[in-house]
């Protein structure tokens, strides 16, 4: 690759603004995306995350020129493009499936989009033999997608789709057929490659692990909406709805009513001893009923009490140990009345394994709660 | 014991069907070669004389029938190809729940018998028919204007008898082609035009070339439809073969004339598939 593509930042390389897209189903409209403003930056590798259903599927296809919005605009570099056939876009996909051509070579693939804009031949040749050099598929220029495995032919999708420097690459769901260390690989190598070439990728999957491990940014679409944009990390540890804490990843939820607030701490009290503390940067009215998400690897857990707790502290009694190499995960039933999942890291000794109905304790510092919604 | 049985199985259940094939097919096929190959007439009976004699004379009194077939079947499947084609793109892409029964429709016709169905052709077409009289009438039609014995009613007749043999086969491979692969396409620059010429219609090749096969074939060697619907101008080979078995009972001569058919339309199809098979002309198609 020469030069990524250079365009004044002043435009966000595809923008939504005031996007609605209803189906028709049964004489009916269904809204499939119900409304949407947003703005992806250019060289952004931004993921829309979320359950099948969610809308993020359409949101792409609306960006290709698939699926036309009933209301609202779509632009792509400042553009207006909402009504411009797919072909005029200068937008490429790569497929669920990879689509590849199935009577077409691997060569004759990759060159599809540049022969139909009338690209010279010796520069189809040229870009052809780079880009396929990017993907790692050099010499296999004369096979067929049906010769190939599915981590190839992959390639050759986004092969096909890059080489003809669009704007943004638009992935659907790309790694889904493909086995987990595949996948795996493939998801170091996509990055590398968004690097590489500087283009603006919009990834959709419903797997939030890929989400975390290669966005920039995330939108978590549920219902048609955007529950929260945001990075993997505002996304994981500082989820904006009860459904982003759900959906990415394992979450604590506990509620109660604030029992005493102070300089941007609320304390929820959990019975004699036991309290969760929660920072509320804005504060918080004494008695509001709040809930409060915490991850599972920020939890300790004792098997006495420990003697001196600065932030939360829970007991509860163990109900399931499940060993995953890496760490232990405990089940632990609350007195307050909560399940709660904690990953322990196996970093001590075996003996040291809390086991089934034993008494015990989990303390998290403050900062490692939070308030969902507050 | 066991072994044996599992061993004979597969060939038992070929005998039926291969006895049947022996005595219905291999045997009437040698008789045939025999008799192509004699000499005589039914009041003094036949002589094997082992001369190619039959062939050569067959040959040269009715080439231009053989000739007339041949073209006759081309056109009927480049006519049917034309006519084919958009009706089965159309139920493949835009059917939706309502395929199978589209599908039906085009086959519903074909419930009626073959001869009836033609003959209700010739009523449609005669001089002054439901068609043309009106046409004539209104004077869009010359008054002595005459479709009935002409090669176009033969033609007409043979495209609508064979219709649904290309109808389904094209329509099994469009049905076949993954809707993303055509938006893959329209993605990568395709207008609506180029994405029907590049991918759509060289994916859909395979049913042409079976469609093809399934009509050229039985619409060259067809004898119905001339016979109803045209004249001693269309005499088509099949009916030679059928006046000579039947109203002339010249055996020898029908029967080289029949192999005579079947050699020309062997050969026909081998070329064609060698020329034009299908992973080949993919690739033409691609270019």
């Amino acid at each position: 690759m020469t030069t990524p593509p250079s365009t004044p930042a002043a435009h966000p390389a595809i923008e939504f603004a005031g996007v609605r897209k209803d189906y028709i189903s049964h004489g009916e409209a269904v809204p499939a995306v119900k409304s949407l403003d947003l703005a992806i930056g250019q060289g952004e590798f931004f993921s829309l995350l979320g359950p099948s259903g969610c809308g993020k599927t359409t949101t792409m296809r609306m960006i290709a020129g698939f699926e036309e919005p009933t209301a609202g605009k779509v632009f792509l570099d400042g553009k207006d493009v909402t009504g411009v056939a797919p072909n005029k876009r200068d937008v490429n996909m790569v497929f669920q499936s990879y689509a590849l051509f199935p009577h077409l070579t691997v060569q004759q693939n990759v060159a599809f989009g540049l022969e139909r804009r009338k690209i010279a031949k010796d520069e189809i040749k040229r870009r052809v033999g780079e880009m396929l050099e990017i993907v790692s598929l050099t010499g296999m220029e004369r096979r067929q997608p049906k010769e190939m495995s599915g981590g190839q032919q992959q390639r050759v999708a986004l092969a096909r789709a890059l080489v003809n420097h669009p704007r943004a690459l638009l992935l659907d769901e790309p790694l889904g057929a493909l086995d987990l260390k595949l996948r795996q690989q493939m998801q170091i190598e996509l990055k590398r490659i968004q690097r590489e070439v500087g283009i603006t990728f919009v990834y959709v999957t419903h797997d939030q692990g890929e989400a975390l491990t290669m966005s920039d940014r995330i939108a978590v679409m549920n219902g048609g909406l955007i529950e929260q944009l945001g990075s993997p990390r505002d996304i994981y540890e500082r989820p904006a709805t009860r459904f982003v804490a759900g959906f990415i990843g394992t979450s604590n939820i506990i509620d109660g009513n604030v029992s005493w607030s102070d300089q941007g701490y609320a304390v929820l009290d959990k019975g004699p001893g036991e309290r969760v503390v929660v920072p509320v940067p804005g504060g918080v009215a004494v008695g509001r009923n709040i809930e409060v998400s915490i991850r599972p690897e920020k939890i300790d857990l004792h098997r006495t009490i420990p003697a001196e707790v600065t932030g939360s502290l829970l007991s509860g009694v163990v109900s399931e140990v499940v060993y995953h190499g890496t760490s232990t995960n405990y089940t632990v039933v609350t007195s307050a009345g909560t399940d709660f999942v904690v990953f322990d890291q196996n970093a001590h000794d075996a003996e040291d394994v809390a086991s089934r109905g034993e008494r015990v304790f989990l303390t998290w510092a403050p900062q490692h709660s939070y308030p969902i919604g507050v | 014991m066991d072994r044996v049985k599992r061993t004979l199985a597969p060939y038992l259940l070929v005998l039926p069907g291969g006895l049947w094939l022996v005595v219905f097919f291999a045997v009437p096929m040698a008789t045939m070669v025999s008799l192509s190959l004699q000499e005589g007439d039914v009041v003094n009976g036949f002589v094997f004389t082992g001369h190619w004699q039959n062939y050569v004379e067959s040959l040269a009194d009715y080439q231009t029938q053989l000739i007339r077939s041949l073209v006759y079947g081309a056109v009927t499947s480049f006519v049917l190809i034309v006519l084919a084609f958009p009706v089965a793109y159309w139920i493949a892409f835009y059917g939706g729940r309502r395929k199978a029964t589209y599908l039906f429709l085009i086959l519903l016709p074909f419930f009626v018998s073959f001869v009836l169905r033609t003959i209700s052709w010739r009523m449609l077409l005669t001089d002054d028919g439901v068609l043309l009289h009106p046409l004539k009438e209104a004077g869009i039609l010359p008054g002595d204007f005459q479709v009935l014995g002409s090669a176009t009613a033969v033609i007409a007749g043979l495209v609508y008898s064979f219709l649904p043999f290309m109808v389904l086969p094209i329509y099994v491979a469009l049905e076949r082609i993954d809707p993303r692969v055509v938006e893959a396409a329209r993605d990568l620059y395709a207008s609506p035009v180029s994405s029907f010429t590049k991918v759509i219609f060289p994916l859909a090749l395979p049913g042409v070339f079976a469609g093809v096969l399934m009509t050229f074939v039985p619409a060259s060697s067809d004898y119905v439809n001339s016979e109803l619907l045209g004249s001693s101008e269309t005499t088509m080979i099949g009916q030679v073969i059928q006046s000579k078995f039947l109203s002339n009972s010249d055996y020898p001569s029908a029967s080289a004339l029949s192999f005579t058919l079947m050699a020309v339309l062997l050969v026909g199809i081998f070329v064609y598939a060698r020329a034009l098979g299908t992973e080949d002309v993919m690739k033409v198609a691609a270019r």
